[in-house]
């Protein structure tokens, strides 16, 4: 059928060939640029990214007692650390992944760790020494710091930043 | 790849399949734009599956959440306004496109044998349409979402006896609420996968057929030529003059087929001032409020839908190639069309005065066109016969005359 409009000259044929695959080319342009709103919507949405920030007033938190706030759904632990943990905590240099207290805190007095075990993402419940993970047993000290069990990496500290003296912000470093 | 391929080919005839339905697939090579309108309407159909799917993913179907969750996915998804205006015109252009294509159908006499199938495989294409835009329709539960779904639930009271259960079996309650909504979002969900499936199923009935050609006459071999890249071409060009119009409606009217009252959300305690169909039910909207008895209406509407379905039977010309060689065929054909763009104006207005009287003669020259073709065909048959036509017309209208009366 379409022997009669076959190409004789060869100059023809590369720039048919060229055509195509600029033709091609930009139709594939197209449809990827289709798909970039598709994709995005499943993005974060603007309402979910406006609670992406939390603020946490810590004066209501007493030396020595700890509480769970969350941020982006998740429960962010604050401990507000008496002189004897802190000087406990800086004595020492945690277990498997070691990291000085000062590294993981701004104020030697508050703690501020994301409460996710960083083994399988249970919550770690409060100990005297620190959190004990009910999935897998593994153990932190008042530091976050992972001292056995299998979690591999101490408790993740979220970005944050004092805004007041007794008050911070979450989600922003 | 190539080796690929040929692996495939040994177990599936992939190759085969595409060359034989696809790229080499025989088509008449006098085909006009207006045959481009089936692949636009399976096009279509993509845009509102993929669109549909995405909006799925942020809407709620429940009657205190769904019209705030459209909120949330007009205000806060990313591209959110996007997607359901995309989804929102698309079932208008769905239509638009949808009644382009039986138009054409009707006017080239493409559903004459042997392509009574085929028609009937798009009938119910059509009904499965409406049924999903009618329930699509109530999601964003806003007023006419809500109004809407009331009036044309209420029409199944015209059941003799059982008429109140059937509606009420229908809400999941005694008026169009929460269980409404539910039913109507998942069979929403469902029903285009049905159309997908009914699609296939009109695309084997049209590659055993065959597409019918301007001429009206059965083309030689050679005056087929294979479907890539003549109207792969075609088509995508068709595509993207009709993706201008939609994307321009999209981007910058796309309110233009939302009524404002559907900004409201449902309030089951008041109804809005006009109760108003999309655009796409007004003619047939007009024939049901037309009748002033309640069930006679309803009988009436749906009749107007159906009939299409008879025109294989009631045409009964065998002179070939539709309206274009058939005068008082042609004259009917437009009567009919304008008849339909009127009585969809007379949908969009309160009835009253003078436009309940135009709706009235209007629905009896919708069923008087279908009523009159078996007698005006057969007239017109001899009357064209008498006055000359091309010779490969005649000698195929001839042939098919002398077929059925063999037959007798």
């Amino acid at each position: 059928m379409s022997e009669e409009n076959t190409i004789k000259d060869g100059a023809d044929l590369s720039r048919r060939e060229f055509l195509g695959t600029v033709t091609a080319g930009v139709a594939a342009a197209g449809v990827a640029a289709a798909c970039v709103p598709f994709v995005s919507s499943m993005n974060p949405s603007s309402d979910v990214l406006a609670k992406a920030t939390t603020e946490i007033d810590l004066s209501g938190i007493a030396p020595g007692e700890e509480k769970t706030f969350p941020w982006q759904g998740k429960p962010v632990f604050v401990v507000h650390r008496t002189p004897e943990e802190i000087a406990a905590m800086e004595a020492s240099k945690g277990g498997k992944d070691p990291e000085p207290d000062a590294k993981r805190v701004q104020k030697p007095e508050w703690l501020v760790v994301i409460g996710i075990c960083t083994h399988l993402g249970c919550v770690p419940n409060k100990t005297e020494s620190g959190w004990l993970c009910p999935c897998h047993g593994s153990v932190y000290d008042n530091s976050g710091r992972i001292i056995s069990g299998p979690a591999p990496r101490n408790l993740d500290l979220p970005p944050y930043h004092f805004v007041a003296e007794n008050k911070i912000l979450i989600g922003k470093a | 790849m190539n080796k690929i391929i040929a692996w495939v080919d040994q177990r599936f005839p992939l190759t085969y399949f595409i060359r034989h339905e696809l790229t080499d697939y025989p088509t008449p090579r006098n085909l006009s734009y207006w045959w481009g309108f089936g692949f636009l309407a399976g096009f279509v159909l993509v845009i509102q599956i993929v669109t549909g799917i995405f909006l799925a993913m942020h809407y709620k179907p429940d009657s205190s959440l769904a019209f705030d969750s459209v909120q949330h996915i007009m205000r806060e998804v990313n591209y959110g306004w996007l997607i359901r205006y995309l989804h929102s015109t698309g079932a208008s252009a769905f239509f638009a496109v949808i009644y382009t294509h039986m138009a054409r159908t009707l006017y080239y006499g493409s559903y004459r044998r042997p392509r009574e199938l085929l028609w009937w495989t798009g009938q119910g294409l059509l009904l499965l349409m409406m049924a999903t835009a009618f329930m699509g329709y109530l999601l964003p539960w806003g007023q006419m979402s809500y109004w809407g779904a009331t009036v044309i639930t209420n029409l199944f009271k015209a059941t003799p006896v059982y008429g109140d259960q059937i509606v009420t079996w229908l809400r999941g309650g005694f008026a169009v609420d929460d269980p409404t909504l539910t039913r109507f979002f998942s069979l929403h969900y469902l029903f285009p996968f049905l159309i997908f499936a009914a699609v296939a199923i009109h695309l084997v009935a049209l590659h055993t057929v065959r597409s019918s050609n301007p001429s009206g006459i059965n083309l030689a071999d050679k005056d087929n030529i294979p479907f890539h890249p003549y109207f792969t071409i075609k088509d995508l060009f068709g595509l993207g003059i009709f993706m201008i119009v939609y994307l321009l409606i999209v981007f910058f009217k796309p309110d233009l087929f939302i009524d404002a009252a559907n900004n409201i959300p449902a309030n089951p305690m008041q109804t809005p001032a006009d109760i108003v169909p999309e655009w796409y039910f007004l003619p047939f909207y007009a024939i049901l409020r037309s009748v002033p008895d309640l069930a006679g209406g309803v009988v009436a509407m749906a009749i107007s839908v159906l009939i299409f379905a008879a025109m294989p039977y009631l045409d009964r010309s065998r002179v070939t190639g539709g309206a274009r060689y058939r005068p008082v065929y042609r004259a009917m054909f437009y009567i009919f069309v304008i008849d339909i763009f009127v009585l969809g104006y007379v949908g969009a207005h309160p009835p009253a005065g003078t436009l309940k009287v135009v709706g009235e003669i209007g629905t009896a020259i919708y069923f008087m066109t279908f009523l009159l073709l078996p007698f005006v065909s057969r007239w017109e048959e001899k009357y064209v016969l008498a006055r000359g036509l091309p010779p490969a017309v005649e000698a195929m209208a001839r042939k098919e005359i002398a077929e059925a009366e063999g037959n007798v």
